[in-house]
């Protein structure tokens, strides 16, 4: 088909820089020499990326215009250890496990380009588990801030009803994302083990997934810094 | 296994690298977290709180975009259909800052008493 004459023209794409973005724009055919499926789960990830940077300006927003005293994430979010509370620990290890999940997906990307079934499936379910385990903790803070802290998404005894609302709307709508991706990699890790992308004769299946789940932890990169540090 | 068929033979099979550099960068991306939580922990405050946080965000985006997204070797016409748009969040940041400190004005006017 046309489309492979593209993909396979080495040649048609050698130019560097902006007259090589230029001509791959430009020029009578395809714009990105990439598979269609990497195309559009970029293409995906910069809409989510719009999703979620409304939600945090419109945090920044409610939290610049209440008058109302903004509770203090580094006390909310402490852990007690023994007696003594330090804070955001429990923060610090749901950073520390979606950072490790990143690093798993990226080795599995690799061993899957080198068709290593058996190490790219048991990379994927290694990245799936640390995402059910982020989930879990996720689940644990929401119960405490619930349960024990009486925060609501219209109200809060902390101070400033708009932290409830801001809370739940942004980490939620994460944890959301990230159950989705455990749910994905592990349709796809069982896809790897059963040989399905050897048949299909590409793994970029693998490489795409990836692009989600780093996005995932891109994500909570800013979550971190801008609510919980802030 | 045979590396060096699947090393030469990598480029046109997708995205693939040598697995130091991930490893590399997933240890950087640990030390980096370490540090915006130890800007908490040891309750920096004022502008140079908000800088370091900024700064520490910055770094870990660019390095999980960068290599484990493999943006840096793609080329310049799909670094620029993706990065370049959210360019105009900056807009919306600027004016709901701007409307937020409005609204915190008028609500310290008309409503705080």
């Amino acid at each position: 088909m046309a489309a492979d004459a593209l993909t396979t023209d080495a040649g048609a794409y050698s130019g560097a820089g902006l007259p090589g973005a230029a001509a791959d724009l430009a020029a009578d055919k395809q714009a990105f020499p990439v598979p269609w499926g990497k195309l559009m789960m970029w293409i995906f990830l910069l809409s989510d990326t719009f999703i979620f940077s409304c939600f945090l300006t419109s945090y920044m927003n409610v939290r610049i215009s209440t008058t109302a005293k903004w509770p203090n994430p580094s006390e909310v979010f402490a852990l007690n250890v023994g007696s003594t509370p330090v804070p955001l620990l429990l923060i610090a290890i749901m950073t520390m496990v979606l950072i490790t999940s990143s690093g798993t997906m990226a080795m599995a990307v690799n061993y899957g380009y080198r068709r290593n079934r058996a190490v790219t499936t048991s990379l994927m379910l290694i990245t799936a588990g640390f995402g059910a385990t982020f989930v879990g903790m996720q689940a644990f803070e929401w119960s405490k801030l619930i349960l024990q802290e009486g925060v609501r998404p219209w109200g809060s005894p902390l101070g400033a009803p708009q932290f409830g609302a801001s809370f739940f709307m942004i980490t939620g709508f994460h944890g959301l994302h990230v159950s989705a991706g455990v749910i994905y990699l592990t349709v796809v890790a069982m896809r790897v083990w059963n040989g399905f992308y050897d048949r299909k004769g590409t793994y970029e299946t693998v490489e795409i997934a990836g692009l989600y789940w780093h996005f995932v932890d891109l994500v909570w990169v800013f979550i971190f810094a801008l609510f919980y540090l802030w | 296994m045979d590396h060096a068929a699947t090393a030469t033979a990598g480029h046109a099979e997708g995205q693939q690298h040598p697995v130091a550099i991930y490893m590399y960068i997933w240890a950087l991306l640990f030390v980096v977290s370490t540090f915006s939580y130890l800007v908490d922990y040891f309750h920096l405050h004022g502008a140079l709180r908000w800088t370091l946080i900024l700064l520490f965000m910055v770094v870990k985006a660019g390095f999980i975009v960068a290599i484990f997204m493999h943006m840096r070797w793609e080329r310049l016409a799909l670094k620029l259909a993706i990065l370049l748009p959210p360019l105009c969040l900056l807009i919306l940041i600027g004016l709901m800052a701007i409307e937020g400190n409005y609204t915190f004005a008028t609500r310290l006017a008309s409503f705080v008493h």
